[in-house]
C-alpha cells in the first residue's frame, strides 16, 4: 500500500541502507559456498523471481496453476529462437518473456470468464494443453525428451574483461541483476495506481467496476505482467541448465512455487522471497546434510500444513510478530525505570 | 410530470429481465430527467434491484433498452457506463474494507487519474495522482470525512461507511448516481444527514435515482417516484400523488400483513 507520510523519507533512508546491506551480502555469497551450492544459488535466484512474478498475480485475488508452464514457454521460446534461429541469447530471452506475455494475453480470454476456484483448474487445464503440445509435436519442441545442447549465454571477451557465464559464480551475478531489476519493475507497478487497482479488485471487483476499473482489463494486466517476468526466469533457467523438457514444467513443480508463496506470505514483496529461501536452504543443506533429500515433497508437504496452522499469514509475519513480542518483553521490566535509565 | 419537454438523462424502454423461469423485471420504461432526485419504491421481491443491476450493467437484459444521454447503452459493461458518467453505489457498506479511507476514494477517481503504463513505472504519473489525491480529499471534506483520512475503513462506524461508499462513487464525477438503498439501517438523525447530503450532490449538479425502503425518507426528498410491483411500473408521479394512490396502498398494505411500510 502506498504510504506518504513525514516518517515517509526516514524509512526510506533506512530501506536504502538495508537494500546496500542486502546486496553486500548477496554479493559475498557465492564465495563462501561450495560449486555444487553455487548451482543451487543460481537456480534459488531464478526461482525468486519465479515466485515473485506468481505474486503479481495473486494481488488480484486470482491464483493460477499455470504459472511454471508459462515459465516454460519463455523457456522452450528463448531456446528455440537461439538454437533455430540463431537469435543471440540475451535477446532470445527477452522475446521468450515476451512470448511468455502474448501466450497469457491470449489466454486471458477464456481464463477471465472464471473467478476463484475455477480460474485455478481452467488455468491447470491450460498449462497442460501447452505441455503436451510439446509433447506431442518433436518438431520444433523436441517431444518427451525436451530439447537439449541449448546455446549457453554468450561470454563476455573484451580486452581486459573475460566472464565465462559457464562458471555459476557468473551466471549468479548475471541471474541477481537482471532478477534485481524484474523486482524493482514489479516492485514499482505494485507501488503505482496500478498496483492499488490490482488490490481493489482483490478486494471488492463490482465496487471497482462501478466506478470504470474495466476489471477483465486489469486482471489480463497483471496476469501478462506477471508472465513476461515468469518467461524471463524460464530463459534463464534455460540457458543456464542447457535443456528442458515438460517434465520441468509440470503442475509439481507449481506446487512447489504454491508452497514457497503460501508458507512465505503473499502480502508483502518480501514474504515470497523469504518461502522459497527458508525452503530451499531446507532442502538443499538440512535435508541433504541429513540424508532425507528425497522425502522432499513429504517433508514440503508437513512444513506447508504446518505453516498454515501455525504461521497463516506466512513467514513475513513471523518479524513484525517478534518484534512486538520483544516490545512487550522489554516494556515489561523496564516500565518502572526506564525514563530513568 | 416533467415540466421541462428535455430528453431524459436516463431512461428504461420495455426492459425486461428473465432468470430462467422467473421474470424479474417485465416490460418496464421510466425515464429520468436531469437534476432530479427520482425515487423507485415497491414491495419486497417487485424488481429494483434487479433493475438496477440491469441499468449499472451488471446483467444485460433479456429484452427492451437502456438509454443513457440518449444512447442505447444496454448490455454495456459496468466499467464503460463509469466512463459514460454513470454510477452506482450498494447496499450495505460495499467498501475495500483493507483499504484506508483515503485509498478508497483514490480508487474512486481511477477514470480521473489516467496515465501510461510507463509514466507509472518511471513515476512521471506523480502530477495526476496529486491532482487525483487533492480531488480524493477534497470528496472526503464533502462528506466531512477528510479527519478519517488515514483511518482503515474497518475502523469506521456504519452511518460513515454508508458516507464513504457514496463519496467513492462521487469521485467517479458521475453525472447519474444511482444509489442502492442509501438509509438502510439507519437511525433517524442519521437518515435526515444523509439526505441533506443527497441533495447537495444533486445541487453539486448530480442526476439521482434511488431504491429505498424508508418511506419517509423516500416522500421527503423525492421529486419524482417511480412504483414497482411484481417486476412492472405500477403508478408514477410526485410523492403526495404517489402516497394517496389507492394501487400503491393496496400493493404494500393489501398484502397479507404487509403493515409498517407505508406511512
Amino acid at each position: 500500500m502506498p504510504t506518504a507520510g513525514p516518517a515517509g523519507s526516514i524509512r526510506r533512508a533506512v530501506w536504502r541502507l538495508r537494500l546496500v546491506f542486502l546486496f553486500a551480502i548477496l554479493a559475498a555469497l557465492p564465495y563462501l559456498l561450495s560449486y555444487s551450492q553455487q548451482e543451487i544459488a543460481v537456480l534459488l535466484v531464478i526461482n525468486v523471481l519465479l515466485v515473485c512474478s506468481y505474486r503479481l498475480l495473486t494481488l488480484t485475488g486470482e491464483w493460477s496453476l499455470g504459472h511454471v508452464v508459462i515459465m516454460g514457454v519463455g523457456a522452450y521460446a528463448s531456446a528455440l529462437l537461439a538454437k533455430q534461429f540463431g537469435v543471440p541469447v540475451p535477446l532470445s530471452m527477452l522475446l521468450g518473456g515476451c512470448m511468455a506475455a502474448a501466450i497469457a494475453a491470449l489466454l486471458s480470454f477464456p481464463l477471465f470468464r472464471m473467478k476463484g476456484f475455477y480460474f485455478l483448474i481452467g488455468s491447470f487445464a491450460a498449462g497442460e494443453i501447452i505441455r503436451l503440445i510439446w509433447k506431442r509435436f518433436t518438431d520444433p519442441f523436441g517431444g518427451p525428451k525436451g530439447l537439449k545442447r541449448i546455446d549457453p549465454f554468450p561470454n563476455i571477451e573484451t580486452g581486459f574483461l573475460s566472464i565465462d557465464f559457464y562458471e555459476p559464480v557468473n551466471y549468479y551475478f548475471l541471474s541477481l541483476v537482471i532478477v534485481s531489476a524484474s523486482l524493482f519493475v514489479l516492485y514499482r507497478v505494485e507501488r503505482s495506481r496500478i498496483g492499488l487497482t490490482f488490490h481493489a479488485i482483490h478486494w471488492q471487483d463490482r465496487l471497482a467496476e462501478s466506478v470504470g476499473v474495466d476489471t477483465f482489463r486489469y486482471r489480463t494486466l497483471a496476469f501478462v505482467i506477471a508472465s513476461f517476468f515468469a518467461g524471463i526466469a524460464g530463459g534463464l533457467y534455460a540457458h543456464y541448465v542447457g535443456a528442458v523438457n515438460p517434465t520441468r514444467f509440470s503442475v509439481d513443480q507449481m506446487v512447489y512455487v504454491l508452497v514457497w508463496a503460501v508458507v512465505g506470505g503473499t502480502t508483502t514483496l518480501h514474504g515470497p522471497i523469504l518461502g522459497v529461501v527458508v525452503l530451499t536452504v531446507i532442502n538443499e543443506i538440512v535435508l541433504r546434510a541429513l540424508g532425507l533429500d528425497t522425502a522432499r515433497p513429504l517433508i514440503y508437504g508437513a512444513i506447508l500444513i504446518l505453516s498454515v496452522l501455525y504461521l497463516p499469514n506466512g513467514l513475513e509475519s513471523l518479524g513484525p510478530r517478534l518484534r512486538a513480542r520483544w516490545r512487550l518483553w522489554r516494556s515489561g521490566p523496564a516500565a518502572g525505570g526506564g525514563e530513568l535509565a | 410530470m416533467n415540466p421541462s419537454g428535455e430528453r431524459p438523462i436516463l431512461e428504461a424502454r420495455g426492459l425486461t429481465r428473465r432468470f430462467g423461469g422467473l421474470v424479474a423485471v417485465n416490460d418496464f420504461s421510466f425515464s429520468v430527467h436531469e437534476g432530479a432526485i427520482h425515487g423507485l419504491i415497491g414491495p419486497n421481491g417487485a424488481g429494483k434491484t434487479t433493475t438496477f443491476n440491469v441499468i449499472s450493467g451488471f446483467y444485460a437484459p433479456t429484452a427492451g433498452q437502456v438509454l443513457f444521454r440518449g444512447l442505447d447503452v444496454s448490455g454495456r459493461k459496468t466499467s464503460a457506463l463509469a466512463a459514460m458518467g454513470l454510477v452506482r453505489t450498494f447496499q450495505g457498506s460495499t467498501l475495500f474494507q483493507e483499504f484506508s479511507v483515503l485509498d478508497n476514494v483514490r480508487v474512486g477517481r481511477h477514470l480521473g487519474a489516467r496515465a501510461g503504463f510507463v509514466s507509472r513505472l518511471i513515476g512521471t504519473d506523480r502530477l495526476s495522482e496529486r491532482e487525483a489525491d487533492a480531488k480524493a480529499l477534497e470528496t472526503l471534506a464533502f462528506f466531512g470525512l477528510q479527519e478519517l483520512a488515514g483511518e482503515p475503513v474497518s475502523n469506521l462506524p456504519h452511518g460513515h461507511q454508508r458516507m464513504l461508499g457514496m463519496a467513492v462513487a462521487l469521485a467517479a464525477e458521475p453525472r447519474v448516481l444511482l444509489l442502492d438503498e442509501p438509509f438502510t439501517g439507519m437511525n433517524p438523525e442519521e437518515t435526515r444527514r444523509m439526505m441533506a447530503l443527497v441533495r447537495r450532490i444533486r445541487d453539486r449538479g448530480v442526476t439521482i435515482m434511488l431504491v429505498e425502503h424508508d418511506m419517509q425518507a423516500v416522500m421527503n426528498l423525492c421529486d419524482i417516484i417511480t412504483v414497482m410491483n411484481f417486476g412492472a411500473l405500477l403508478v408514477e408521479g410526485a410523492p403526495e400523488t404517489v402516497r394517496n394512490d389507492p394501487a400503491v396502498i393496496e400493493a404494500y398494505l393489501g398484502s397479507i400483513d404487509g403493515a409498517g411500510h407505508a406511512s
